[in-house]
This record gives structure tokens, sequence and C-alpha cells, in this order.
């Protein structure tokens, strides 16, 4: 599809030192709209969450919502913003069928919150500090569905689809300052960034933070200059970034791109990109142009926010433990290694152990169970470990039956499988399946007669004292009763057997 | 004298999506001028310790609690479109993205 030519990421990062930057747009979930009353829900049917703000009619008036202006606060302050004392809303022309008004009323010069940093931490630890420039309150627009055309996509559309539920949705823009200094690891902190601010909104309670329903969306800028040049190269602003690994391929796209640009000899244009999930490249929206005089000037419709010193207290006090700091307590908690608790982090199955282990489980168990069992199981369905809908009580209920040697590790993966299928409970399914460990001694005894006697040299060996040779025999002890053996018991029947002490 | 000139007009009106002839530009341009001179006189009766105001009344902080309102159906919302299909509003293609 595209005809981009690019460089190599290496070679890219050989010759030139990128820049970016970030605007992260949250939509709230308020119950209500930024400026309406009308409802703030996902997914209803079109035009259905609307009223005549919403719709732009003539004559009427907007009001602002104060939970989305608390709420903006908390973003503010989170992200380690100054608050501002005193600000106003502006309108931003242009005309689009998105927008009814023909302006969607946002902030300007004078954004709520301003001058802050996050620190995100990379998947090896390292933590980059990320500047925040501002955050400011404005509303989402209408959605638009374009139809006719052979792709779906706006070119060569032959009219569009407009439902307005979205429109008035309380957003918070959140801009950083340039990233410099970032190289070859610009992909991985864009992810990085991106995930950061998705958590502390999650965690503030103030969105729902869903990627895939647009809940924040990002626009990601790149730009590069040669290494060793102060001066900032020309940027592309990629719009429709809307997945943690769209954000890190996009970025890493754009960095090749400009890369065979520049080596061409030619400048970047100073355009929108959109990005493409399916080939994973950007395709040129449209260049900058007159058209995004946009004309602000302050919303005569609304009155200024001023959000008092003692305010500001009032909600950072009332704002959670921010999720660095919570990491930091989990994993002195649980006693997880560096290696261990970053895996689980990296595999987004921070929430779910915490769970499991509020439910009854201990620290390793939940870890054995999440990373050992669900998380492989979540990567080949393709979702998120945590959609895959295992219950903590689930796993409580499937260790406690291992701990009583009722099923062993094997068979409780097993029943894991039929409970993920909706058989019913554990119990039911162990029933259901005829799974439980063979542990009649007699039985096993067999078995491990028959193992001694096929491998006889094995046998001779542990005899001997090289009690590590054991496990060829309790393989085949498990083999022979089909995985159903408890086999710790094969392992101590085996030694009383042999007469050996381990 | 403000400096509005011809290609201001023109420009403005594009950002407006209104079309003018070249008649009309030049009168604009003329007539804005005047305009735009005649609003800056209120910067001479307002001194350094007046600041710029957007609104005329000195009020902050007009907020509404976050509860669920009146809402259209969709028939009602729709109820004032040119064209609609599917509950939804139909427009033209509009090449040119926001």
């Amino acid at each position: 599809m595209s005809t981009d030519t690019i460089l190599s990421f290496e070679e890219a990062m050989e010759k030139y030192d990128p820049v970016l930057g970030f605007e992260v747009h949250v939509e709230l979930n308020t119950k209500t709209k930024m400026f309406s009353s009308a409802p703030n829900v996902f997914g209803d049917e079109p035009n259905t969450n609307v009223n005549e703000v919403d719709l732009g009619m003539p004559g009427v008036l907007p009001v602002v919502n104060k939970t989305a202006i608390e709420s903006s606060i908390k973003i503010g302050l989170a992200l380690n913003c100054k608050i501002a004392e005193y600000c106003r809303f502006s309108r931003k022309q242009y005309f689009y069928p998105d927008t009814p008004k023909n302006f969607q009323t946002s902030q300007y010069d004078e954004p709520i919150a301003y001058d802050g940093y996050l620190d995100v931490e990379l998947e090896d630890g390292t933590v980059f500090r990320v500047e925040i420039e501002r955050a400011h309150m404005e509303e989402d627009a209408g959605k638009l569905t374009h139809m006719g055309g052979a792709t779906g996509r706006i070119q060569g559309a032959d009219f569009s689809l407009v439902d307005y539920n979205r429109a008035g949705v309380p957003l918070v823009e959140i801009v950083t300052k340039p990233i410099e200094g970032a190289g070859s690891r610009a992909p991985e902190l864009a992810k990085a960034y991106v995930a950061a601010v998705r958590e502390i909104v999650k965690n503030l309670g103030v969105s729902d933070a869903k990627m895939e329903r647009g809940n924040v969306r990002c626009d990601a800028n790149v730009s590069l200059r040669p290494h060793g040049r102060e001066r900032f190269g020309i940027r592309s602003e990629t719009k429709n970034v809307n997945s943690l690994r769209a954000v890190e391929h996009a970025v890493r796209y754009e960095i090749q791109r400009h890369a065979a640009v520049l080596d061409s000899g030619e400048p970047v244009i100073q355009e929108t990109r959109h990005w493409h999930e399916d080939t994973r490249t950007t395709t040129s929206g449209r260049a900058k142009s007159d058209a995004d005089d946009y004309r602000y000037f302050p919303e005569p419709d609304l009155v200024p926010v001023v959000a008092s010193r003692e305010w500001v207290e009032e909600l950072r006090a009332t704002l959670p433990e921010p999720p660095a700091e919570r990491r930091k307590r989990l994993k002195a908690d649980w006693g997880y290694s560096d290696l261990e608790f970053r895996d689980v982090v990296n595999a987004g199955v921070l929430d779910e152990i915490e769970e499991t282990i509020a439910a009854g489980a201990t620290a390793s168990v939940a870890r054995k169970w999440w990373m050992g069992e669900i998380v492989g199981r979540a990567k080949a369905a393709d979702v998120d470990p945590g959609q895959l809908g295992v219950q903590p009580a689930t796993i409580v209920e499937l260790s406690k039956m291992v701990e009583a040697g009722k099923i062993n590790n094997k068979m409780a993966s097993q029943v894991l499988d039929g409970v993920l299928a909706g058989e019913g409970t554990p119990e039911e399914i162990v029933e259901k399946r005829g799974l439980a460990v063979v542990s009649d001694d007699g039985a096993l005894l067999e078995a491990i007669d028959a193992a001694l006697a096929a491998q006889p040299d094995v046998a001779e060996k542990i005899r001997g004292g090289k009690v590590q040779a054991i496990g060829a025999i309790v393989g085949g002890v498990m083999k022979a009763t089909r995985g159903q053996a408890d086999a710790g018991r094969v392992r101590e029947l085996i030694l009383e057997k042999l007469g050996v002490t381990a | 004298m403000a400096a509005i000139n011809r290609d201001d007009v023109a420009h403005l009106a594009r950002l407006a999506h209104i079309e003018m002839s070249a008649q009309e530009l030049d009168r604009m341009a003329g007539e804005l001028a005047v305009i735009v001179d005649s609003v800056k006189s209120v910067s001479e009766a307002a001194g350094d310790d007046v600041p710029a105001t957007s609104h005329p009344i000195p009020l902050t902080n007009v907020f509404r609690e976050d509860v669920v309102g009146h809402t259209f159906s969709a028939e009602q919302a729709l109820s004032g479109a040119p064209d609609s299909d599917d509950n939804r509003f139909k427009v033209p293609a509009i090449l040119d993205e926001a």
C-alpha cells in the first residue's frame, strides 16, 4: 500500500537523533458531557445521547460539568503539573461535520494544568522523565462513518454518517514538551509513556482508559535531526494511533521514513500522517495549511474557572497511590525478584495477581498461575490476560486442590481449560473429566515396579546414590498412569522401594 | 487606520467558507478597517489598570453537578437534518479532514 522508502531502524539511528512529542486525549468517565447534561455512555444507539447543546442548536448555552473540572485537576496533579488559579475556555473554529457548532470548545492559552512531568519506566527498569507542557480541557467530537468507496476510508467515500453521541464528551488533552535523548529507545519510550498515562488516569478513576474504545488516543509527533545538532527537524504528526503496540510501531516507522527522506536530500513535509494497523505504515494526511488558522478566542458563553488553592489541595488529598509507588510496595510485599516482578508488569497482570492474592492465594502461587498458565493462553488468543475472564477464586480453588493432592499441576491446567471453556466450576470439571490423582499406592507401586524393570541401569544409579536420576523413573510412572499420579508421592515410593534416603 | 487589506479579507472569507466577489472583497477591506478602528477606541478608554475580559459579568465557576438530564430521541435529533440514514446525520463526503 505505502510507497514510502524507508531506512532500516539501525541505519536511521546511526545517522539521526529522534525528537518525540505526544498529544494524548483522555476521555473522562463522567456521567454527563462536558457542557451538557446528556449522558456520556459508550455504545448506545446513534444520536440518542444528545440534546440541544450537543447538536449546537441556536441560542443554547453550555454549562460546565463540575466533576469534569475536578477530574482534570486530578490528572494535572498526578502529572506533577501546576494548576492554573484562573483559566478560561476558548473556541477553536473549524468546519467539519463531526463538530455541529463549527467550533470546538477547548482551552487555548490558559490550560487548567501546565509544567509537569511524568517519570516513565522502560522495560529494563530505566526511568526516563517526560516533561509535560500542559493538560487542557475540551470536548470530544461526533463519530463519522465514511460510506461507499472501496476502503471505508475517507478517500473515495460517497457520503458520511454522523453520530453525535460522542460530541461533547469531556476530554483532557495532555501535551508533552519535545522529548529529546531517547535515541534508539524512542519507540519503546513512546509505548511506555502512553501506557503510563493510561495507567495514571485509570488509577485515578477518571477515565475507563480503554484504548480499544478510544478512551485514550495518541497523536505522535516525530522529527529527526543529525546527531549533534540542536535545532529540531521538521515533524510529522501521526494520528489514529490507538493501541500501545501501534504507538511503538508508528514511531519506529516514522523514524525510518523520515531518515529515508532526509537521506534523499529532500525536506520532511510538515503534515498529518494516518496510521494503518494492517500494513503498519503511515500515509500522508494533509499538509499544514492556512486551514489550521483556528482563530481561537475566549468562549463568551462560559465564565472563567478559578481553582482556589484550598480546592486543589482537597483534590490532591483524594489522589490514590501513584502507580509507580504502588508497584514498589507490591514488589516488596510479594517478595518477587526484580526479574520476576518486571515480567509480571510487562505481562500486564499486576492487578490480576493482586486480586488473586487478595482472594487467598500466596504471592508465589498467584504468579505461577498468571505467568505460567494464563499469560500464554492470552497470547495464543491474542487478548490481554485480564480479558480471558479467569476469576481469582478459580485460581485459589485450583491451587487448594493441588495442595490437597487431589489433582496435580498438569491436571489443574486442564481444569483451567475446562473453566475457560465454560464447563463449570473446577470441582465439577474434575468430576466430569475424571481427573483425579492416582494416590492408591498399590496401583502406583505396580507402575513403579514396571518402570524400574524397564530401566534397570537407572535403578542401579539411584541405589548407588545418584538420586537425581530418579526423574527418568518418575517420568515412566507418570507416562504409565497418563499423568494422573501425584509425582511427589511417586518419588517417595521409589526412594522407599530402593531403600535410598533423598 | 488599521491595516486590513484585500488579501486579509479573502483569507478570512476562505476560513469562514464565505464566497465573495472581487467587488465585495474590495468593499469589505475598507469597511473592516473602519470597524477594527472603532473597536480599538475602547482601549483608549480603558487604562492599564483595567484588565482585559472575555465576559461582561464578573462571575467565575458556574458549574453543573454531574447528573444526567434530558436527551432527544434519535428521531427528534434528526428532525431538522437535511438528510439522514440509519439514525445518523447524512453529510456529503468531505476530503479535507480536520
